[in-house]
């Protein structure tokens, strides 16, 4: 469904409720911010990036956790060694550096693929009907 | 405007050079004959930063220009100011120095700070940018009554940066004393004059250059030494561990470190433990509430939040936090050679001497690589890593002042004050007076705190930016009923509980604990003392010199206990007038924390708030495509 359906032209934007318009930037022309928060296309946007982000959040805060727990809970764990004298517990910690820069590289790499893709596309839809 | 900031820069240079009497004190780190080194070196990065003052100074003239650099900053850049903001003396030389003394606790120490990066990038970098404009209390006003959470938020915003500027000010003045041997006075007062030129005439221009300047210097430092320190190991990682751990000094620090129970243990077996956990880290609780405030915290700084203004769009946002986590997480990764390649090099015993914290361990280290203390190379290695040191602490407190001085003149004066009536130069003017008063208030509460204990104020400043910022900033971006009442009551019970509970925390001196721990040290010094100076008088040469160290060491114990209790004299309780903590956790944050959020949720549920409703819609829509979103600035 084409977002331009969904908006009203701007000429009539007045008929929605005047306390929802102030913008603490005042611009010439002001879209219907409920109306493109109603399009199925931001609707679709907007939950999809907030799964994926909450979701990466969630497993990188479990995964740091894991880190002072087992360190604390077990340790004999952390001494098994693997190569000379590094042990588990060093590479874990290294592990939580690579886990980090790779959480950041699937989300910008979905980031710059998908969401700036879909966010323009409505960004631009919006600009046209204003103009 | 220019003859001034020429002024101040020829007065930073004199408080530095052409004033020997104030640094007539010897006892630092830099032997005295090469101290002129230190001063060359560091008057390079003075030139360097003042003459990207001088340029940034023409450019300042509006608010978008002095609060944000007019938006200009590219992400790449961006990342490196946020690394240079971040990579605080702190972190510099304090975790190089937590492995040297406790190996393997220090390295995990140091997984938090990155790991906090990951909130930055996925919940609060790109949508602050898309909604902010110069401030935490702009984002918060968004939806919300603009001059209630803009007071809460510049309090708030000031509170953390005092906290955070104050642990700064007082280390750095430590520290310096410790590596250069200048008055604790002066260096405060220098950071604090020097701070003050970028931030007066060149505002977040001027002191994101200082960030990125100081920033590669301290990689590049790093780099340098522990290229050195690993390549005689073929960089190879079991051959340096194997090393570490087949140390002499290291099997004895552990040793010293664990007991007992090391008379049982082969000497790999005490070298292996240093690369094990728990010599340093005791208590997991207190470690997840310190882990929590710093995932949680960093979000909240108003001073990193303040970095994301600074770009065109929101995905130069998302590109500087890439080159920020790259930056900060190769930089902790190396600081674990640092560490361990002091305590092989220097050893624990050498680095504590001179600081307690182990502050001292990577610029002992860069002595020891340049050729030793006594050789031109290994002082002017010192020289590099104390100006880089002192560096770092300017380049910090900029980035505070500039973010305290913001809440002041942007929130409390435009915002609230005038009403947000004021003419662009009236508020540039506003915010230099601002930053003004925040220097004077640093450099006063510098210079008032000297010799105070100020190591928890870093963790504090982190606790209140998770309990208080980051809970309201979160869901004012993602809950569509936060409002006003909400954000007030969550930031105020967030904060007052993150700082009610340190207060009653073992963080505080407690007289008759301090007399408890060290009565027995001074009790027992003459003694100890008399034993080894008996050792001493039939110990052959090689022996003689190591005993004649363990004396001065006995002597200076028992002088430094002697002091801690002296500074408590006729005290018996605490500052808040308590024998002993209430409160046993040293980080507040696992409590702290969840009442911040309780307290906007249950403050948004019981009163309900037409507009912060209303106002959602534009809000999330705007968040997400960065429709009417703060443009870049002509200049």
């Amino acid at each position: 469904m084409a977002l331009s359906a969904t908006l009203p032209k701007p000429a009539t934007a007045s008929a929605a409720p005047p306390a929802a318009k102030p913008s603490p930037v005042p611009r010439a022309a002001t879209p219907d911010w409920s109306a493109i928060a109603r399009d199925p296309r931001f609707v679709d946007l907007a939950t999809r990036k907030n799964r994926f982000l909450f979701g990466l959040m969630a497993i990188s805060i479990v995964y740091y956790f894991l880190l002072p727990i087992g360190a604390a809970y077990f340790p004999e764990l952390f001494k098994i060694k693997v190569w000379g004298p590094l042990n588990f517990g060093l590479v874990f910690a290294f592990s939580e550096f690579l886990v980090a820069w790779g959480i950041a590289f699937i989300y910008t790499r979905r980031a710059n693929d998908e969401f700036d893709r879909l966010s323009a596309e409505i960004r631009n839809d919006v600009m046209e009907r204003l103009s | 405007m220019t003859s001034l900031s020429t002024k101040l820069a020829g007065l930073a240079t004199l408080l530095l050079f052409a004033a020997p009497e104030a640094f007539a004190q010897a006892a630092g780190a830099v032997a005295p004959e090469f101290r002129w080194l230190t001063f060359v070196v560091f008057g390079a990065i003075i030139a360097m930063t003042m003459y990207v003052t001088y340029l940034a100074a023409r450019r300042v003239s509006n608010a978008s220009q002095f609060y944000a650099a007019g938006r200009s900053v590219t992400g790449v850049q961006n990342g490196w100011a946020i690394a240079g903001d971040y990579l605080s003396a702190a972190s510099f030389l304090g975790i190089a120095g937590l492995i040297s003394l406790y190996g393997y606790d220090g390295f995990m120490y140091s997984v938090g700070w990155l790991v906090a990066y990951i909130t930055v990038l996925l919940l609060i970098a790109e949508p602050c940018r898309n909604i902010g404009k110069y401030t935490l209390g702009d984002i918060l006003a968004f939806r919300n009554d603009p001059k209630k959470t803009k007071t809460v938020a510049a309090i708030s915003t000031i509170t953390v940066s005092i906290f955070y500027l104050t642990a700064q000010m007082v280390g750095g003045g430590v520290l310096v004393k410790t590596l250069i041997g200048i008055d604790y006075e002066v260096s405060v007062i220098a950071v604090g004059v020097l701070m003050l030129a970028y931030v007066v005439f060149g505002g977040m221009v001027a002191t994101t250059w200082v960030q990125i300047i100081k920033a590669v210097l301290l990689v590049t430092a790093s780099l340098l030494l522990v290229f050195f320190t690993w390549m005689p190991y073929g960089f190879s990682l079991p051959g340096f561990l194997e090393a570490a751990i087949s140390d002499p000094k290291i099997q004895a620090q552990v040793a010293k470190l664990i007991g007992d129970p090391a008379t049982n243990m082969s000497l790999t077996e005490l070298g292996q433990r240093f690369l094990e956990p728990g010599l340093y880290l005791k208590n997991p609780i207190d470690q997840i509430s310190l882990g929590l405030a710093l995932v949680l915290g960093t979000a909240g700084m108003p001073h990193i939040l303040m970095r994301f203004f600074t770009v065109p769009t929101a995905k130069d946002a998302r590109v500087s936090v890439i080159w920020a986590m790259a930056i900060i997480g190769g930089f902790y990764v190396l600081t674990l050679f640092l560490g361990l390649g002091a305590a092989m090099n220097v050893g624990a015993a050498k680095i504590s001497a001179i600081d307690a914290g182990g502050n001292m361990a990577a610029p002992l280290l860069a002595q020891y690589i340049g050729g030793g203390a006594e050789s031109m190379l290994g002082n002017l290695f010192l020289a590099f890593v104390a100006a880089v040191a002192f560096a770092t602490i300017v380049a910090v407190v900029a980035g505070l002042v500039l973010a305290s001085a913001s809440a002041m003149s942007h929130d409390i004066w435009v915002g609230v004050v005038k009403g947000e009536s004021a003419t662009p130069e009236q508020e540039v003017r506003a915010a230099r007076i601002s930053s003004v008063i925040v220097g004077i208030v640093a450099i006063g509460i510098g210079i008032a705190a000297k010799g105070q204990n100020v190591a928890h104020l870093v963790a504090l400043a982190f606790a209140v930016a998770a309990s208080s910022n980051l809970p309201a900033v979160l869901l004012t971006l993602y809950w569509k009923k936060c409002n006003t009442k909400g954000v007030v009551l969550g930031m105020t019970l967030g904060a007052g509980t993150a700082i009610g509970l340190v207060l009653v925390s073992p963080n505080m001196t407690y007289p008759n604990a301090v007399r408890a721990a060290n009565e027995p040290i001074v009790a027992a010094a003459p003694a100890k003392i008399e034993g080894l100076q008996a050792q001493l008088a039939l110990a052959d040469a090689a022996k003689q010199t190591e005993l004649t160290a363990a004396i001065a060491k006995a002597e200076a114990d028992a002088k430094a206990a002697q002091a801690k209790i002296d500074a408590v004299a006729g005290q018996t309780t605490s500052m808040v007038g308590l024998s002993a903590p209430l409160f046993t956790l040293k980080n507040p944050g696992i409590i702290s924390i969840p009442l911040g959020f309780l307290g906007v949720i249950l403050g948004s549920l019981l009163l309900r708030e037409r507009r912060s409703e209303e106002m959602w819609d534009e809000l999330y829509v705007r968040q997400h495509t960065a429709l009417h979103a703060e443009g870049a600035t002509a200049h």
